[in-house]
């Protein structure tokens, strides 16, 4: 009786003892899951999910708080490898969300003040200028996020869509037109 | 006799090839209008250096290589650039890149070039010039030359074992490679001695099919004029054998492992008419201006022209006099060529061979049925894929599948698709994988370079609140450190002091702020200045209480 109380305890402790080992030795910073979240969304950092920018969106998704399907940059290519990560449905966009082309910012330098409004907004430091200094959009650099066009208070940023060319040109998928046979 | 070796699969599919054999190279009279595009290789375009109205001479310099993976682009012959905007090139996308419309004064005036010592050069200068004289893969894949001549980190090019020079051609109709064999064996030894140099390559197997015992005899002899110890190996005639990788294997049994290169087993690939144009590069100086294109198929008169690059492709069409039922060109071969979508396009250092096609000579293919996985296109796939499997996954977008079962080892030689009993257009399926996981990678380094600019920008703006932070403290210690001395007087008389100070500080303020318009009046201004203030005065008594009004009125009338 003695001895299996004994053997018990003693169980107990030593997995007590590898338990709490693990727990400091192995012990995880973050949410993994929030970084691959955060890896499939676009980093426009756009804000059209209504969160500020891709990760916070990243963790909301991660703790069930927002949908998969509120990332428009990301497109359903972006949906369906959420909801694959995740595991569940792919849901298509919600009402109201609209898919646009590719685009990137373009300031109007007749009209451009040189107010700093925009490059204040924009998320990847894509405009160059300074205060009552001509801005300009580094173009390469630029995510479409449209975040810098509402700040400008002389609306002198449109956004000018990109034209397909050799370079980003896709194959489309091989489509055959069927032959009434004779 | 040297052991050859066998690749898996491959078709024979009918050569056709002795047509356009009949007559020897002959040279393309100088069209009207030379259309050059400044992206003829693989890599980047090269950017314009020449302004439109510039007189260019024959070999001159028009487009300069714009980066590392990149290659030069010359006038072909001399005269005025007329223009510089983006027109139609040969490409499956149909849209337009940006080229040079050349008009030649027709006086072929050459740019001073002159012979290069290479046996006394260093060998990254020579591959500089191959890079300015634009000197790519002719073979079809137009690779900069200079780029397959670089040695490799961790495999010095004195590691290379065995340097190829490819002159199998392999599909059918094409013949501007045995028509330059036979006709400039000479050239392409020579070349072929440049490069073996360059790559201190130890032999040098010169690779050829069994189908062009003209060529054979040809480069026979003219290795055996120059004493040098070249091999040319006739191989058998098998479709896709004159792919690098295959003809690699042929000759020396080896294999290029999946997304390595050649240089790394030890081997190194040309095709014969970039071995030309290496001759032509070095020991004239000439840089790539033309090259030689088969015209086939429907017309009358098949054979092979040397042509400036630039040339359109209606200038060929005409002097091969097309046939009326002719109703498409495709350049390159049946295997693997590329549709026309016009003949107004340029022909460029790719263009190998230009077949006017119609249904009676290409039949369409029946429409394509579903897959019954016959596994015959496995059978004869020379890269050891599974097309069966790889269609599978292109067509339901399963790409990292595809890419899983090896889907950039493709060729894309296209004899899965003619072995194919369903008639699917097996490659237009992997093209379009290839296509669409390319677009997704950029895609990807897109967004991670956008993640870390992002991640760099809140980093920057919280270093700038904590510089901020650090001065203001900075300031406030200062300012501490000022006070001692002060505080040894006693409060009251500190603060007395300071009230004082303050007050002589406003004193000496309003003193130095005098306005500066009321000196130098005239008198005229001053009597303006003294009736002014005469009214305000006034108007100040009159805002006196109500009962001094009638006073104020009568003082006013008495004065």
């Amino acid at each position: 009786m003695l001895s299996a109380l004994l053997v018990m305890a003693g169980i107990a402790i030593v997995l007590g003892a590898v338990l709490g080992y693990s727990a400091v030795k192995f012990r995880v910073e973050g949410n993994p899951l929030v970084d691959k979240i955060d890896a499939i969304l676009p980093q426009t950092q756009c804000g059209q999910c209504g969160y500020p920018g891709c990760r916070p969106y990243a963790e909301a998704i991660a703790s069930g708080e927002a949908d998969i399907n509120r990332c428009p940059p990301g497109g359903e290519e972006g949906i369906r490898k959420l909801a694959d990560l995740l595991g569940v449905e792919f849901k298509p966009f919600g009402g109201g969300t609209v898919l646009k082309p590719k685009a990137v910012a373009f300031i109007d330098e007749n009209l451009c003040i040189g107010c700093t409004l925009c490059f204040q907004a924009c998320p990847v430091d894509a405009i160059a200028g300074a205060a009552k200094q001509m801005h300009t959009i580094i173009a390469s650099e630029c995510t479409g996020c449209e975040l810098c066009v509402d700040p400008c208070p002389v609306d002198c940023i449109s956004m000018v869509p990109l034209r397909e060319n050799i370079a980003t040109w896709k194959r489309q998928y091989p489509v055959f037109t069927l032959v009434a046979a004779k | 006799m040297r052991t050859l070796f066998k690749f898996n699969g491959g078709i024979h599919p009918p050569g056709n090839k002795e047509r356009s054999t009949q007559r020897g190279i002959a040279r393309a009279p100088l069209p009207a209008k030379l259309v050059i595009p400044f992206r003829q290789h693989a890599g980047e375009a090269a950017r314009p250096v020449v302004r439109v109205g510039d007189h260019v001479l024959k070999g001159q310099l028009i487009g300069m290589p714009d980066g590392y993976f990149s290659s030069a682009v010359h006038a072909s012959t001399s005269g005025t650039i007329a223009a510089i905007a983006a027109q139609p090139i040969a490409h499956p996308s149909g849209l337009p890149d940006l080229c040079a419309t050349l008009i030649p004064d027709g006086r072929e005036e050459w740019i001073p070039h002159a012979a290069v010592d290479y046996r006394n050069s260093d060998p990254a200068e020579l591959r500089q010039h191959l890079r300015m004289c634009g000197v790519v893969g002719l073979g079809g894949a137009v690779f900069p030359s200079d780029l397959k001549l670089r040695p490799l980190r961790g495999h010095p090019n004195k590691d290379i074992g065995t340097l190829i020079l490819n002159g199998a051609e392999c599909e059918p109709y094409i013949t501007c490679d045995d028509m330059l064999m036979r006709e400039r064996a000479a050239e392409i030894v020579q070349g072929a001695e440049m490069l073996r140099f360059m790559l201190e390559a130890g032999e040098v197997l010169i690779g050829i099919e069994d189908n062009k015992p003209q060529a054979v005899a040809a480069m026979r002899q003219a290795v055996a004029d120059s004493g040098l110890p070249f091999e040319v190996v006739v191989v058998p005639t098998i479709y896709p054998g004159g792919s690098a990788k295959q003809l690699i294997r042929v000759l020396t049994g080896l294999e290029v492992p999946s997304g390595k290169l050649p240089t790394e087993i030890g081997v190194q690939c040309f095709n014969v008419a970039t071995a030309c144009s290496v001759y032509r590069a070095l020991a004239h100086g000439e840089p790539l201006l033309s090259r030689i294109v088969t015209i086939t198929g429907n017309v009358r008169r098949a054979q092979n022209y040397e042509v400036l690059l630039g040339t359109p492709v209606q200038e060929l069409v005409a002097l091969g006099e097309a046939l009326p039922d002719t109703d498409r060109y495709i350049m390159g071969g049946p295997m693997m060529g590329l549709p026309l979508s016009s003949t107004a396009i340029p022909l460029v250092k790719a263009s190998n061979c230009i077949i006017a096609a119609s249904d009676k000579l290409f039949p369409p293919a029946p429409p394509a049925l579903p897959c019954i996985r016959c596994s015959r296109c496995a059978q004869v796939c020379p890269a050891d894929l599974q097309p069966m499997d790889l269609f599978w996954f292109s067509q339901s977008r399963e790409f990292d599948k595809a890419q899983q079962f090896s889907l950039f080892d493709c060729i894309e030689c296209g004899a899965c698709s003619y072995v194919c009993p369903s008639h699917i257009p097996l490659v237009q399926y992997f093209q379009f994988a290839k296509s669409e996981i390319r677009a997704r990678e950029q895609d990807q380094r897109a967004a991670d370079h956008a993640r870390e600019r992002h991640e760099f920008r809140e980093y920057r703006i919280e270093r700038e609140k904590q510089e901020k932070a650090e001065r203001l403290a900075a300031r406030e210690q200062a300012a501490k450190q000022a006070q001692p001395p002060a505080a040894s007087a006693t409060p009251a008389d500190d603060a007395q002091q300071k009230i004082q100070a303050a007050i002589a500080r406003a004193r000496e303020q309003a003193a130095a702020s005098r306005p500066k318009n009321t000196d130098n009046l005239t008198a005229q201004q001053q009597a303006e200045i003294a009736e002014i203030e005469a009214r305000r005065a006034k108007a100040h008594e009159r805002a006196e209480p109500a009962g001094e009004v009638a006073d104020n009125h009568s003082e006013g009338r008495s004065q």
